[in-house]
């Protein structure tokens, strides 16, 4: 086999990453033209994103998707990290059910998720709203939060701790000494990642939200379903940007080596 | 230090009946020993013949089985207690040192969690990295990744010293770093166990550094204690194959004994030889001796000096080592010989021997160890 890629082949993946990337440019180009009707390109203006901040439906749902992801992200990092302890050095029954459940949320039909969560509410009597957004957000995330500290907890060396407890470091001690530092990076990782599916996040919301409360994706669909305006195209920009700078961020601190 | 009622000889480790099952695997069954205070103590044998078992037993890391014995250090049984409890610091094979903590808060760690004031421990962390010969002003302020494996293991070091534990544990600390560090670090290690009168544990399946370093030496193997005793009785008289073929070369020659004498006369297929009397020897039982290369001979056939053991065979090889020459020599029955010979100059006084001579090696009958049946 030869090295060198057949020169169709590069012409055929090039193809293949305009089709995915040429919308995004598209709308990224036009959330800065200076004309109502997205057809065609009339000059530059910084006017749509201005226009955002007099929006208040768009404000308030930036606001309740902030609250939303930071709670669930604050939940799902500590209950994410205590899973991935006790699965990582724990034997105990139940244990590799309980990992293969992990990851049932990150591949069920988000649709499914939505109306079990709807149906499980209901039942119970539960107001819809921020709370209840906030809980179906911590249900996706914390699978997140678990895989990375699980996969950090794996590479980590355990001779660490135990020096540490030669040393004259008790359990509780060591754990915040030696094992929380060795895993910051994991935790940190996990938590961006589960703000951004928290931020992104539109169909299980969408089913849990009720009518009062409305994050900043059911904000987003709302003004497209009453008319397209180029605000759309700002606002989408920002989320999207938002969720590649949360991503690379998350993907760095994967990364980084704990020694 | 030490109350004045302890005398040297007191032992600060004592195991008794120790036993540790993981599942159904016997890691460590049914050990006894003592640890003398202030000597250096190696637990040796190849992987999974229960040494590193024994010290983390000793660390607290593991715990004995229910019934499973009991483990002592300074006369009090620590079975359960805690790895911060016993007074015990250690040297990991890794080292273990914390990523995310500089060369001196590494150090210090220990002297913070035993709460000493925070006036003393830059003195005593210097100190400690003096002890280890790492120059505090260059290295201090440096991040483990910064630091090459020697010096990585020199902080592990410095690390345990500085807290002055009983017993320092050190488990294969030498395996990762090149010979000649190795050599240097086991002089040091040795130097600083009997400078500083600490008390030594060393696991190692390394018997050339065991031979080296040790006051005394427990051969393991699947999970008992095989032998116990100093570098000289562990090589000079192993007490079994299993030891005698671990611990250096051994030649193994066997056959029937019956008693000549104060003496046995042993009818091998070899030809026959005599060896001295042994416990545990009886008219007809079948035995085995080891004989080490360098306590043998070679000499032409019919030309061995009298009083000597002399079985004939035929030159295989002759090979070249530097300071010795090893001619290993084919038995009658096809078993190999070796026997060292010291090299005098190959280009000024060559060995007579080449492949295809016939040639008799020989031994003095109290040269050779009588093996215990295993």
């Amino acid at each position: 086999m030869s090295t060198k890629l057949p020169r169709w082949l590069i012409a055929f993946s090039a193809l293949v990453y305009l089709f995915l990337h040429l919308p995004i440019v598209v709308l990224v180009i036009f959330s800065f033209n200076d004309s109502k009707y997205a057809v065609s390109w009339t000059g530059f203006t910084w006017a749509w994103y201005q226009r955002l901040l007099e929006r208040e439906d768009i404000l308030r749902g930036l606001e309740a998707s902030l609250i939303v992801g930071a709670a669930s992200t604050l939940v799902s990092a500590v209950f994410g990290t205590l899973i991935a302890l006790a699965l990582a050095r724990h034997r105990f029954r139940g244990r590799t059910a309980l990992e293969a459940f992990l990851y049932v949320p990150l591949v069920t039909p988000e649709i499914v998720v939505g109306i079990s969560l709807l149906i499980l509410f209901v039942l119970l009597k539960v107001p819809l709203g921020l709370a209840t957004i906030t809980i179906a957000h911590i249900a996706f995330s914390i699978s997140f939060v678990v895989v990375v500290v699980l996969a950090r907890l794996q590479g980590m060396d355990r001779n660490l701790e135990e020096a540490a407890m030669t040393l004259g470091a008790d359990e509780i001690t060591t754990f915040w000494k030696i094992t929380v530092p060795q895993l910051w990076p994991g935790i940190i990782s996990g938590a961006l990642l589960a703000f951004t599916m928290s931020f992104d996040d539109y169909v299980i919301t969408s089913f849990v939200s009720g009518t009062g409360s409305s994050t900043l994706p059911i904000v987003v669909y709302t003004m497209v379903r009453r008319n397209i305006e180029p605000s759309i195209n700002a606002i989408s920009t920002i989320i999207l940007v938002a969720t590649a700078v949360l991503i690379y961020l998350a993907d760095r601190l994967g990364r980084e080596k704990g020694a | 230090m030490a109350p004045p009622a302890s005398s040297a000889a007191e032992p600060i480790v004592q195991f008794t009946r120790v036993s540790k099952h993981f599942g159904d695997f016997r890691a460590v069954n049914d050990i006894s020993f003592d640890i003398r205070k202030g000597e250096f103590f190696s637990l040796l044998g190849p992987s999974g013949c229960g040494k590193t078992t024994t010290l983390r037993l000793l660390a607290g890391f593991e715990q004995p089985d229910t019934d499973g014995g009991t483990v002592k250090i300074a006369g009090e049984v620590v079975n359960t207690r805690r790895p911060y409890e016993r007074q015990i610091g250690m040297v990991f094979q890794n080292y273990a040192i914390f990523p995310h903590l500089s060369v001196e808060r590494n150090v210090a760690f220990g002297l913070e969690q035993h709460k000493v004031p925070a006036a003393e421990i830059p003195g005593r962390v210097t100190q400690a990295l003096e002890m280890v010969r790492l120059d505090p002003g260059q290295y201090a302020k440096r991040m483990p990744n910064q630091l090459s494996g020697g010096q990585r293991q020199r902080v592990a070091l410095a690390r345990a010293l500085v807290l002055r534990p009983a017993i320092l544990l050190l488990d294969e600390p030498l395996g990762a770093i090149d010979l000649k560090l190795r050599k240097e670090m086991q002089l040091e290690l040795k130097a600083l166990n009997k400078n500083l009168g600490l008390t030594f544990v060393y696991v190692t399946h390394d018997q050339e550094e065991a031979l080296t370093m040790s006051d005394r030496i427990a051969v393991m193997d699947h999970g008992i204690i095989a032998q116990l005793g100093s570098p000289a009785e562990i090589y000079e008289n192993p007490r079994t194959a299993y030891v005698a073929r671990f611990i250096g070369e051994s030649n193994f020659l066997g056959g029937t004994a019956t008693r000549q004498g104060g003496a046995w006369q042993v009818a091998s297929p070899n030809g026959a030889f005599i060896i001295p009397d042994a416990p545990g020897l009886a008219e007809g039982a079948t035995v085995q001796i080891a004989v080490r290369p360098e306590w043998m001979d070679i000499f032409p056939v019919d030309h061995c000096p009298s009083g000597e053991n002399a079985v004939p065979g035929t030159v295989r090889e002759v090979i070249y080592l530097g300071e010795t020459m090893h001619v290993i020599v084919t038995l009658g029955d096809g078993t190999d010989c070796t026997v060292a010979v010291r090299n005098e100059g190959q280009l000024i006084k060559p060995l007579p021997w080449k492949k295809g001579d016939r040639a008799a090696v020989s031994w003095l009958p109290e040269d050779c160890q009588v093996l215990e049946q295993a």
